[in-house]
């Protein structure tokens, strides 16, 4: 008892001696703090620098944006065509993923698996650029008998009035997008399948269930977070890619028609106009770029907190 | 070991597990499969095929419709054969089986489609040498024009490009590498489970879903506020742009790497008294080091083809600068893009187009390259785990 009252003065005093103060130590925890203080800045960075640009934009007389209406009507029709494209995308990307990811972590033989992950990876390499000259020199032409077809038997629904005869419209651009987001969608969703409780697994087959009755009754309530949450970063992905839909896409007025000309999205537009921009136009393209990241961050932001929320009781299983 | 002997105490009675045939259930569960339970299927996909040959070439179908057509038959006969056999669960069973097949062949029928459409438009030009050396100075749609006539022979070439991309890429790696692994450092071993930490690991995955081209618009906005906005379009902004993209990828591998160094060897040198540093430096740092190297590969890959924040940032050089510091510049993935959309000559599209799928095969080349490195680091290189 007695050696209580000593012992905290040496251990403050061994404190102390420890924090000499050593050039390396301090250069090295200087960096780290730095560097993880300098994203801080940089994200902010990020948003200001485009709100600072974007002004002239947001506070310019209604007149003088493109199309004479204001900023927020110029923009609005572009915020429609990014979101239907990108909503189109992942609900065309989302069922195939998870096939694929099941296909990965439950049907295809163990070694095949890691081959099979490299050739999905593999589609993530492929450049952006290169998808949209594919999709626009050899995807598009063969999609004009199916528009036609769209129209011909569904020409009712205002959503395939009128075939476009190059096929460069914004469904074809959606059908691009999907295929571009199905990796992220399926690397997640393969991640947390793969993470699904063996003996979940077991006593499901024990109990006499089907491959997938197992995988309905055991993997697929498991992954479910998983998959949501990999869907919606493939939301945002779809929502700001830009290369392949400013290729593919023949930009045009706002239109409810899907396999007609027309619509555009928000990267489209400014990778389309911003080299020539000048002056107004330019902060007008800056400030559509602004609306972009707020609505990919929300999305990110959404997807994030999906996942993370899974991540807490996943641990415990 | 937990052995799976605690039974439940009710029976299955739940669910949708009903009095089916036993012996053909457990005929078809992956653990003991049975060539004679997948007979059936092959029959039937044979059959299936023959019928959308007689679809295609007989009824002249166009050859999509017909292999769907042909799927959607092959799915109708597999859940009507197997539930005569099995009964309706086995049947759901390969119906879900055909349908995560199919899945995956529609996700390898597009990249098959680029890959081939890619090689076969580019692999004519991109091995040429002189497209290897020259740049697009001075290279107009008149001289597309006289090749089309074959009056004059192919000029111009993707040399400027290629060294614009590594140079851009070069200096984004410089820019990300330090300011990444630092950042991965002060997570893992400095700021774990403090509140600056879960910040900074949050704010790294908002910025993993930055929209690349909305890192071109700040590097743009940024340089614009410093240089003016005549001078803003430089290499160094393209870089600027490209190192948002790749400090939270290169932050999130390098995070992934150093937490898989055991704590044993950390608690070790630091008590036998080897400073903090040091102990990074000379411990965690060389036990990742494979990891790190795959990871760093994996986000120059990820970068190198990007098109958009480079539009946007550094503009579009017809020759040759060496001079990331000044002026614009080009890259395999913006001149692949102009070329093909913007070709020379409107009249003689052709040159231009090859130009630009030969740029398209040098970059894939690229990426695959360096993806492929990524994966011999991490396996030649991978520290020696266990005793």
């Amino acid at each position: 008892m007695n050696a209580k009252a000593p012992a905290t003065p040496t251990r403050r005093d061994r404190g102390s001696a420890r924090a000499v103060r050593r050039p390396g130590d301090l250069f090295f925890s200087g960096a780290s703090v730095g560097s993880a203080v300098l994203i801080l800045l940089i994200l902010a960075g990020v948003a200001l620098f485009l709100v600072v640009e974007a002004i002239p934009a947001l506070t310019a007389p209604t007149e003088e944006i493109s199309g004479g209406r204001g900023f927020w009507s110029y923009v609005a029709p572009l915020v429609f065509g990014t979101v239907v494209a990108s909503l189109i995308a992942m609900v065309l990307a989302t069922p195939i993923a998870v096939g694929i990811a099941l296909f990965v972590s439950h049907y295809a033989p163990r070694r095949l698996g890691k081959s099979i992950g490299f050739v999905i990876d593999l589609l993530a390499a492929v450049p952006s650029v290169v998808f949209g000259m594919w999709g626009m020199a050899v995807f598009a032409p063969r999609l004009v008998p199916l528009f036609d077809w769209l129209e011909k038997y569904l020409g009712f629904v205002p959503l395939f009035a009128d075939a476009s005869s190059t096929g460069r419209t914004l469904l074809t651009a959606s059908i691009v997008l999907a295929v571009m987001i199905l990796p992220i969608i399926t690397s997640v969703s393969r991640e947390v399948f793969l993470q699904t409780p063996r003996l979940h697994e077991e006593a499901a087959l024990a109990l006499g269930a089907t491959q997938w009755e197992m995988i309905r009754t055991a993997v697929l309530p498991f992954g479910m977070p998983g998959v949501i949450g990999g869907t919606m970063l493939g939301l945002g992905r779809a929502l700001g890619e830009t290369m392949a839909v400013a290729i593919i896409l023949a930009p045009g007025v706002f239109t409810w028609n899907l396999i007609g000309n027309g619509n555009s999205t928000i990267p489209a537009e400014i990778a389309l106009n911003f080299p020539e921009a000048a002056g107004l136009r330019l902060s007008e393209l800056i400030a559509a770029g602004l609306v972009l990241f707020v609505i990919t961050l929300g999305v990110n932001l959404f997807a994030r907190w999906i996942v993370d929320r899974r991540a807490e009781f996943s641990g415990a299983n | 070991m937990s052995t799976p002997t605690q039974t439940p105490a009710s029976p299955p009675s739940g669910g949708d597990i009903h009095h089916s045939r036993l012996d053909d259930v457990s005929g078809i569960v992956p653990s003991q499969v049975h060539p004679a339970g997948r007979r059936p299927a092959l029959v039937i996909a044979g059959a299936s095929a023959v019928v959308a040959l007689v679809l295609w070439l007989g009824l002249g179908l166009h050859v999509a419709a017909a292999l769907l057509l042909s799927f959607v038959l092959y799915l109708g006969a597999i859940y009507v054969t197997y539930r005569r056999i099995g009964g309706a669960r086995v049947a759901v069973d390969h119906l879900v089986r055909s349908l995560v097949y199919f899945a995956f062949v529609c996700a390898v029928v597009p990249l098959a489609s680029v890959l081939w459409t890619v090689i076969g438009q580019g692999a004519g030009r991109a091995f040429d040498p002189d497209f290897l050396s020259q740049t697009m100075n001075g290279v107009t749609g008149l001289n597309d024009q006289q090749y089309a006539e074959g009056s004059a022979g192919f000029v111009g070439g993707a040399y400027h490009a290629i060294m614009g991309t590594l140079l851009i890429t070069g200096l984004a790696t410089l820019i990300s590498v330090p300011i990444g692994m630092f950042t991965a450092i002060y997570l893992v071993e400095y700021g774990a489970g403090g509140r600056l930490g879960r910040g900074i690991r949050f704010l790294v995955d908002v910025m993993t879903g930055i929209p690349s081209i909305v890192a071109g618009l700040f590097a743009f906005a940024l340089f614009t506020q410093i240089f003016g906005i005549r001078d803003a379009k430089m290499g160094l902004a393209g870089a600027v742009a490209l190192s948002v993209l790749m400090i939270p990828t290169v932050v999130r591998n390098s995070e992934e790497m150093l937490r898989i160094v055991p704590n044993e060897l950390r608690e070790a040198a630091l008590a036998l008294g080897v400073p903090k540093w040091r102990t990074i430096a000379k411990v965690v740092l060389p036990t990742a080091a494979s990891g790190l190297a795959s990871g760093v590969t994996l986000a120059i890959a990820r970068v190198i083809g990007e098109t958009a924040p480079l539009l946007v940032a550094i503009g579009y050089a017809r020759g040759l600068n060496w001079n990331p510091f000044d002026g614009p510049m080009n890259t395999l993935a913006v001149y692949a893009y102009f070329m093909f959309t913007k070709p020379l000559s409107p009249a003689v599209r052709e040159p231009s187009l090859e130009r630009a799928w030969a740029a398209a095969l040098l970059l894939v080349l690229l990426v695959i390259a360096l993806n492929l490195l990524a994966r011999l680091i991490a396996t030649l290189f991978a520290p020696k785990t266990g005793r």
